[in-house]
């Protein structure tokens, strides 16, 4: 079983791990680097709670070798907060209420900054696209939605 | 019986070649234990569901150009490991390919597609594999390495059987080539799953038609059909018929009568098999209406 020595950036941390070929990114946060914010769901790539950012991109850290990270960036549910200070999605979830058991939460809070930061002012749709990748079970999805509407109106009132 | 609800990946080595000739030499020696790597989002989903064994996954989406998509006067060419986010959000493939982002924008999430490359999709040759038919109907080629470096190979007749392609140990495809696309064309994906978004399509039905005055009825139409036939299936009785006839709504209820006619569907957990067929004559016609609303407007 061949080991790789990779280094990336996690949450802003420059990390050197040895890693197995068969280790996923969401085994390496979870396991080697007690980063456990991130879930695992389905390990299949449809339910969305091991979402992360990769290079920018959201991305299924389930399907994800760790050894393709080489080089990368990596930010996970606890890269959201800077400084003690909630990220925008974070603030207007908790307001909103979107949040019952979870468990989708961390992956929810990462598909909506991306989306966010692609597209500053989305629709109603386009928050609903965006967000098709991660299931939750609890919610009912309407209260995210608002959530994720209501960022981005605070973050264009600051701007 | 138990079941694991999170199952490892098995054993096996990554391996990161330095050249397209390093990476075929290596698929060619270990040939039945070793699979080209891009996106991997088939691959780990079946290693993990036990259905693949690989010893080896050769990683081939940092190699010669299969990072680069490009558009010129001779076509669009989408390298192995462009994913398909970037091609949706390609300002040449919306003005010149709009049915190829159309049909990769129904593939699963944002996130899977951030992984998700075509050439995966086209290699991987699920019947249901969204983007295929597009490629097929722009007249698609793809460029392959193999053991006597590059070679071009038609994608009409790639796929042979699910999960089967003319593809020969130490092959990779490094590119899908896309032809400019005929002048004044216009094109639908539609795409039924169980859900409106994210699922796998119980029937999808790709169209894509432009103006031809060597055809009686001024137009060429091609219509490809997936999840209903082993392979991605051209419905060719139907497209003959709209080359023949005038067009118009009582023409495309036809067409869509021999789409339907053609396919020889499965049943399976998204469908069974009749009402696959009622679905592809109900996804035929309306593509085909919405396609000519396209062009004729």
């Amino acid at each position: 079983m061949a080991t790789h020595r990779i280094s990336l950036t996690v949450n802003g941390s420059t990390e050197l791990l040895d890693v197995p070929s068969q280790m996923t990114l969401l085994q390496m946060l979870r396991d080697k680097l007690a980063l456990t914010g991130t879930k695992n769901g389905c390990s299949a790539g449809e339910c969305g709670a091991c979402t992360v950012l990769l290079d920018g991109e959201p991305v299924n850290s389930c399907l994800v070798l760790a050894v393709e990270c080489q080089g990368a960036s990596v930010v996970t549910v606890e890269g959201l907060a800077k400084d003690g200070v909630l990220d925008p999605i974070q603030e207007t979830i908790v307001d909103h209420g979107g949040v019952q058991c979870g468990f989708c939460t961390p992956g929810m809070l990462i598909s909506s900054r991306a989306l966010l930061d692609r597209n500053p002012d989305p629709s109603e749709d386009d928050i609903r696209e965006a967000l098709v990748g991660n299931l939750c079970r609890c919610t009912g999805y309407n209260r995210i939605v608002d959530a994720v509407q209501d960022s981005a109106r605070r973050q264009a009132g600051k701007a | 019986m138990s079941i694991n609800p999170h199952p490892e990946l098995p054993e096996f080595d990554y391996i990161r070649p330095a050249s397209l000739a390093e990476a075929s030499q290596f698929l060619a020696q270990h040939a039945g234990h070793a699979r080209p790597l891009s996106g991997g989002t088939d691959i780990f989903v079946r290693m993990r569901d036990g259905i693949w064994h690989d010893q080896y996954l050769v990683d081939v989406k940092h190699l010669d150009g299969t990072n680069d998509l490009t558009f010129t006067p001779t076509g669009l060419t989408i390298g192995a490991g462009v994913n398909m986010n970037r091609i949706i959000a390609s300002p040449e493939v919306q003005q010149h390919y709009p049915l190829l982002a159309q049909a990769c924008r129904r593939v699963a999430s944002y996130q899977l597609r951030t992984r998700a490359t075509v050439v995966g999709n086209i290699c991987n040759a699920s019947p249901a594999g969204d983007s295929i038919g597009a490629c097929i109907a722009f007249g698609g080629t793809l460029k392959v390495h193999g053991l006597n470096g590059f070679r071009d190979e038609p994608l009409q007749g790639f796929c042979l059987s699910p999960g089967k392609t003319r593809l020969q140990p130490g092959d990779i495809v490094t590119a899908v080539h896309l032809p400019p696309p005929p002048p004044g064309s216009a094109g639908t994906y539609l795409k039924l799953g169980r859900n409106t978004w994210g699922d796998l399509a119980i029937v999808g039905v790709t169209v894509l038609a432009a103006p031809d005055p060597t055809a009686a009825s001024g137009y060429r139409f091609r219509i490809l059909l997936a999840s209903v036939a082993p392979i991605p299936l051209e419905a060719v009785a139907a497209q003959e018929a709209l080359a023949a006839t005038p067009l118009g709504e009582p023409a495309f209820k036809e067409a869509a009568r021999l789409a339907a006619q053609a396919c020889s569907p499965i049943d399976d957990v998204r469908g069974s098999a009749r009402y696959r067929k009622a679905m592809v004559r109900k996804h035929t016609q309306l593509a085909l209406l919405q396609t000519w609303q396209k062009l004729t407007r």
